[in-house]
């Protein structure tokens, strides 16, 4: 028996009373309903859309007819192991690395700006500068970037301003990552890919330094550390929790995303554009939701990895 | 040197300011590309400028409709996502229950995920339940990514909410709906309109998900990815930009407007 039986208090009058004691006296009643909608929202149209996806994979593409056929199958993902589909899978993986530690690199100083120094409105704005382009204008931000980087753009006219122009010759020259112009060529996604997702890795930075005490900064330096011995040893692993949020999503939103290489960038696919075009023009779905698997693998190591670093105690 | 308090080292003001302006100049380009009068190309600087754009783009039946439909979509999800992402955080954060952690790691699962991935499994299993694409499609997908911004703000709120306050409501004679009418809905209220409104500027320019949940219909982030694609009119497509940028801008200030200051936890203290 539950000691809630033993109510001191009369029993409330009305349906909404009897309901209310009612939920007090069983909770999960109130639990169960409280869950009902989202666990089936969530749980049954969403994880059950990721496992039919899943089950697709194992499907394979009868090659002369171009019908789909529902037996199970490892064919669709021996395809993915033919060279031409490797690359797309490396080519993606090595961007998002790439994007992941230049945007530490430049977020740390935002970040750690914001955590340490800025105050009152200066940290207000700092905040509201990096939440909206986080929240908003994905595609205005790339659109922005086929603005620059166009031939007659913003960035060619100021390069030839100052006398830089040979220097975006020779790299553009380089081999794989040039291309006929800024807007053809990696280099241009990368910025692209950089550009996006930079608020999502200053946030997770500066909420992990904010919990360093500027005490702990004194120490070290009363304790004879020059300012670089200060950072290496105790600034840069108290933000490492941090860094490693913020690498989740540009590592994950770089592997996912099919619209900026799309839009800027050499006619080599990503892994999203695989993913679309398989399924689109291609008619190829198995194809397709075996390449998607693909990011949700390497997602999961990633964080298997993270993990066994240690990185989340600190979070 | 020691870590003083009060000024910054120049070289570290500089390299954040220099990441802000990189954060924030591509977009006011943008805003000046509106008003430029050169229409073939990216011209910089523009030869001249001009308001023309503006009164184009407003007489553009094909963009109002997109707008439109960006809007009522955006409102209907952001609908859904608020009563989704309040029952599910009611559920986390007063209760321990089995597969908590669980439910709370499905729920970021639609953005932790790229936005792919959610994309062609919705579609796929649309596909396999026989659903055509309509309106509802975009809104079943919207909601699913827009659940989990509700449902973080609502989290963080009710977890700073003193359950001492819901008792006593309780036992002064109100009943469970009374409680949650008059005192845990005010306290939850500016938390829930702050996650309303980031969820209303994420779907408002979502189009990841949308081209795979999407039929005939154009939405406006559909309606402008198809002129990146194949431009046809470009000033009138930078007037759209700045409009996006600034409709969405609005509701995410005034989320920050809402929660902002709210460190301090109701019903403890006094």
């Amino acid at each position: 028996m539950n000691t809630r039986d033993a109510s001191v208090t009369p029993a409330r009058g009305g349906v909404w009373g009897r309901l209310s004691d009612l939920f007090y006296r069983r909770p999960a009643i109130l639990l169960a309903l409280l869950l009902g909608p989202p666990l089936f929202w969530i749980g049954v149209v969403y994880v059950g859309s990721l496992l039919a996806l899943l089950v697709q994979s194992f499907y394979s593409i009868d090659e002369f007819s171009g019908r789909i056929v529902r037996e199970f199958t490892f064919k669709t993902y021996l395809e993915l192991l033919r060279p031409s589909n490797l690359d797309i899978v490396l080519r993606t993986v090595l961007m998002a690395a790439t994007v992941t530690v230049t945007s530490a690199i430049i977020a740390f100083p935002i970040a750690y700006y914001a955590a340490r120094y800025a105050r009152g409105w200066v940290k207000a704005l700092f905040f509201i500068a990096v939440m909206l382009p986080l929240w908003s204008s994905y595609l205005v931000r790339v659109y922005a970037w086929k603005l620059i980087l166009a031939n007659e753009g913003v960035l060619n006219w100021g390069v030839s301003k100052v006398g830089l122009s040979p220097l975006i010759e020779a790299l553009l020259s380089l081999p794989v990552i040039g291309g006929p112009s800024l807007a053809f060529s990696y280099i241009g996604t990368f910025l692209v890919f950089l550009y996006l997702w930079l608020p999502f890795m200053i946030l997770p930075i500066q909420a992990a330094l904010e919990r360093v005490p500027v005490s702990m900064l004194d120490a070290s330096s009363d304790l004879g550390a020059r300012p670089g011995q200060t950072f290496r040893k105790i600034i840069f692993p108290l933000a490492l929790p941090g860094i490693v949020a913020g690498s989740i999503f540009t590592f994950s939103l770089t592997l996912g995303d099919y619209i900026a290489p799309q839009i800027v960038g050499s006619s080599r696919l990503f892994i999203g554009q695989a993913v679309y075009v398989h399924q689109g023009t291609a008619g190829n779905l198995p194809m397709a939701a075996a390449f998607s698997m693909v990011p949700i693998v390497v997602m999961a190591i990633y964080l298997w990895i993270a993990k066994r670093m240690g990185a989340f105690n600190a979070l | 040197m020691r870590f003083n308090r009060s000024g910054a080292p120049r070289r570290l003001k500089l390299a954040a300011i220099a990441g802000l302006l990189f954060l924030h100049l591509p977009l006011l380009l943008i805003f000046l590309y509106a008003f430029t009068t050169e229409e073939k190309s990216y011209q910089f600087p523009p030869p001249g400028y001009t308001l023309k754009w503006f009164s184009v783009a407003w007489e553009r039946q094909d963009i109002w409709d997109a707008f439109m439909l960006s809007l009522k979509i955006a409102c209907i999800a952001t609908g859904a996502a608020i009563v989704l992402g309040t029952l599910a955080a009611a559920a986390v954060a007063r209760t321990r229950f089995f597969g908590r952690e669980v439910l709370s790691l499905l729920i970021i699962l639609p953005i932790a995920l790229p936005g792919v991935v959610t994309g062609i499994a919705l579609r796929s299993a649309f596909d396999i339940a026989s659903i055509p694409f309509s309106f509802w499609t975009i809104v079943l997908g919207h909601a699913t990514f827009c659940v989990v911004v509700v449902y973080n703000n609502a989290v963080a709120r009710l977890r700073r909410t003193s359950s001492s306050l819901l008792e006593a409501s309780l036992d002064l004679g109100a009943n469970s709906f009374q409680t949650f009418r008059h005192v845990l809905l005010p306290n939850l209220a500016t938390a829930l309109l702050a996650g309303g409104m980031l969820a209303f500027a994420l779907s408002f320019d979502e189009v990841i998900v949308t081209t795979f949940t999407a039929g005939q219909q154009e939405t406006l982030p559909i309606w402008m990815l198809s002129e990146l694609v194949r431009p046809r009119q470009r000033p009138v497509t930078n007037v759209v930009a700045v409009f996006v940028v600034i409709i969405t801008f609005l509701p995410i200030l005034m989320a920050y407007y809402f929660t902002r200051g709210s460190e301090t936890i109701a019903g403890q203290g006094k």
